[in-house]
């Protein structure tokens, strides 16, 4: 009890320290940055040598590291060139090819705690979209869905690109808001949107407004895309908006769920995917705009490089442990 | 408001975190509090989505009587609080895998099984049907090989009914070694989404609480 | 019949649900529409019926002092506080800049993300302490997690580049290709055997002869 009382004062007078003392921001330089990565890149040597030589460290160290992995790049100054994939081509490429003045729904069926993969997304797109005169109709399955297009609205809305297109609610754009249902408000959006949206996120009927009066279903709608990051999602709107409904769809999702939907892709059910924070970063490149899932991706590069690193090390140590067993 | 508010996101975020070291009060305390927001945040939200914009809103306004129904059957779904009467709640219960397993019998069928064959049924040699043989590039001629190849020995990997001997092992054998793979592309793609989770988290912590990133 | 109304109400909805996808009109339509609202309300319900489950465990275990009953208090109080402003903010409950939108954005949504962040440490340290390549299985496993993770993160074709090994085997190439062709056709192969697995039992729960969700007796 005592020790534990110890460790949270520890942790106060740290946090107090870091808030109020230390200068702030903090950005090393990029010899800084390299000399940080070969300490690190020593200390996991020394690791995996004292690994094969018998000694087992607690799961405490991995944590530290990859809490070093992550942390330490948002203080670095490092640039990285990202690469594009097919998929993420692809929807770019579809997107290109709407002419201006076409209606483009999405749906953002995702909350707070996957935002750090999906809003880049949203951010990104929504841009492209206002850039190229796409028509937007907004619209989520999770109650939280419309609240982070709002957000993701809101921020691309400080640029000087955006306020330049005089964009207007209701003409622009619109966000029709959350409807309760899961799968059953796609199916009878296919039969009638306003049968499931009465009135919009702000309550004004839907024949008011003049973006979506004359969108009876789906037959009206030019391309959707999709933010996924679980049930339901993506899978849903393939079954039943793609299939049933005959939607051209795009779709980002959380990376635990990317690899289940590339069968969508080789079918052709799914014209495009962004997979995870390096879709989102893929697409913030093709667009020209970029935001968070770029800045990410060098703490996402170092966390990956730490597990691989404990895997290689643990894997040595089992490989060349049980060379010396048998000798 | 706001900077209390995001102390105390910060306290919370970092008492979850302290169960890396080990089990405290400050961990059970923070999961606790999860628990209780959590239960009372879909508790309200259920509320005005469900109960009140659609079964009271339905009624009230709209004057959709047959809504009476949901709203008995969800009293029934409620009544399994009481031991002694909650085998009433079997009724709802039936009327929830009623409707899921109609509505999943067609869309799976049509979108994850006919979709899914239909476009595993492609020429090796060419890229479409019609194209004379060899007439694409060597690479997509060893991924259509892959695509289906892949498919069919998966497939009959999970055929168990019968032994997995012979050719039909040796295809088994192939479809094991194609799921590992898949399950191993999985694996590098739910490390990279927690870490992304956790890059999130981080960036709170040190950005928007700390203020010591740029 | 405890449990022949239950079995025809199973029936009789999946039949209405399997039907409107070929006759997705009058009276099916209608059927949908009725059947889908009572399911969301039924939803609600059942999420209102976990909610109170949760308070009546919780205040037993504080009626009968068990093990951390303090942090059952914990529970009750935080669920209550929640609750009362969400229904006495009205219909505009969850806008910005209400009560409700303060306790969510900074103390509902930053526990949540971190429940899930806290995977990330894991699933480093079960990498470290159980992945192993001890057959082929396993070791084809490992090389394919290896791709992807570092083909996915630029840092992957940069070490590439510094060893100069040729363009067409960079590791975001390896990646793309083992995501779009082996876990393509793998996913595929899942997907297919869960739809068909999905259909059989839905057929059998629709038809009356998987009854195991109708309870004992």
């Amino acid at each position: 009890m005592k020790k534990d009382f110890m460790i949270y004062a520890v942790v106060l007078a740290l946090t107090l320290l870091f808030y109020f003392v230390i200068p702030k921001p903090i950005i090393f330089s990029t010899a800084v940055s390299y000399i940080i990565i070969v300490l690190i890149a020593v200390v996991l040597l020394f690791i995996l040598i004292r690994t094969i030589q018998g000694k087992v460290y607690e799961r405490r160290i991995v944590f530290l590291f990859v809490g070093i992995a992550v942390v330490l790049p948002f203080f670095m100054s490092l640039q990285q060139k990202i690469e594009l994939s097919p998929e993420v081509k692809a929807l770019y490429d579809a997107v290109m090819e709407l002419k201006p003045g076409s209606k483009v729904l999405v749906s953002l069926d995702y909350d707070p705690p996957s935002a750090p993969e999906l809003q880049p997304m949203a951010e990104s797109f929504f841009e492209l979209c206002f850039k190229r005169d796409l028509k937007v109709i907004i619209m989520g399955l999770w109650p939280q869905g419309p609240q982070q297009a709002e957000l993701a609205i809101q921020k691309i809305s400080k640029s000087p690109d955006i306020q330049a297109l005089n964009l207007q609610y209701g003409r622009d754009y619109v966000n029709l808001g959350f409807q309760t249902g899961n799968e059953f408000v796609i199916q009878r959006m296919g039969g009638s949107f306003k049968s499931m949206f009465q009135t919009d996120y702000y309550g004004t009927p839907y024949d008011s407004l003049e973006l979506v009066k004359n969108i009876s279903n789906f037959s009206n709608i030019d391309f959707s895309f999709n933010l996924s990051a679980g049930y339901p999602g993506t899978i849903e709107w393939v079954q039943i908006g793609v299939d049933r409904f005959g939607v051209k769809l795009g779709a980002g999702n959380t990376a635990v769920q990317a690899p289940q939907v590339y069968p969508y892709i080789r079918s052709g059910q799914l014209v495009g995917l962004l997979g995870g924070l390096n879709g989102a970063a893929e697409f913030e490149k093709v667009t020209g705009v970029l935001g968070k899932g770029t800045k990410f991706m060098v703490s996402q590069s170092f966390a990956h490089v730490i597990v691989i690193a404990f895997i290689i090390i643990g894997n040595a140590a089992y490989f060349l442990g049980e060379r010396k067993g048998r000798k | 408001m706001e900077v209390f508010g995001t102390w105390l996101a910060a306290f919370f975020t970092l008492g979850i975190i302290s169960f890396l070291y080990k089990d405290n009060p400050w961990y059970k305390l923070s999961e606790a509090v999860f628990v209780g927001i959590s239960a009372g945040y879909w508790f309200v939200v259920s509320y005005w989505d469900n109960l009140y914009g659609k079964l009271y809103v339905g009624i009230s306004v709209n004057h959709d009587y047959m809504l009476l129904v949901g709203a008995i059957l969800g009293i029934m779904m409620i009544l399994r609080l009481i031991p002694s009467i909650g085998w009433i709640s079997r009724w709802p219960l039936a009327f929830i895998v009623g409707a899921i397993a109609g509505l999943y019998l067609m869309n799976y069928f049509s979108s994850n099984v006919m979709a899914q064959v239909q476009s595993s049924i492609m020429p090796f040699f060419s890229s479409t049907y019609g194209d004379s043989i060899f007439s694409t590039s060597f690479g997509t001629i060893v991924a259509n090989i892959v695509v289906v190849v892949g498919t069919f020995t998966g497939l009959v990997y999970f055929y168990f009914s019968k032994e997995h001997v012979g050719a039909f092992g040796g295809a088994a054998k192939v479809g094991i070694w194609v799921i590992m793979i898949t399950f191993g592309a999985s694996f590098g793609y739910t490390v990279m989404s927690r870490m992304s989770l956790l890059i999130g988290r981080m960036d709170f912590i040190f950005g928007d609480w700390l203020g010591m990133i740029q | 019949m405890r449990r022949e109304i239950p079995m025809i109400i199973t029936a009789v909805v999946g039949f209405v649900f399997l039907i409107q996808y070929f006759i997705p009109h009058y009276p099916f339509s209608q059927l949908n529409n009725w059947f889908s609202d009572w399911f969301s309300i039924i939803g609600a319900c059942a999420i209102w019926l976990g909610a109170l489950n949760l308070m009546k465990i919780s205040f037993d275990k504080v009626y009968r002092k068990g093990r951390d009953w303090g942090y059952s208090i914990v529970i009750i109080v935080s669920f209550i506080l929640i609750v009362v402003i969400g229904f006495t903010g009205g219909e505009s409950f969850r806008d910005f800049g209400t009560k409700f939108d303060w306790l969510y954005q900074w103390i509902y949504t930053p526990l949540s993300a971190t429940m899930f962040a806290l995977l990330a440490f894991f699933v480093a340290s079960a990498s470290y302490r159980a992945f192993r390549a001890r057959n082929l299985e396993a070791t084809l496993l490992l090389i394919a997690a290896f791709f992807v993770m570092i083909g996915r993160v630029p840092v992957g074709d940069a070490i590439a580049g510094i060893i100069h090994l040729p363009e067409v085997i960079y590791p975001s190439k390896v990646a793309s290709w083992i995501m779009n062709y082996i876990n393509g056709a793998g996913q595929r192969a899942i997907m297919i055997g869960i739809a068909l697995g999905i259909v059989s039992t839905s057929l059998r729960i629709i038809l009356g002869i998987e009854r195991a969700h109708l309870g004992g007796e």
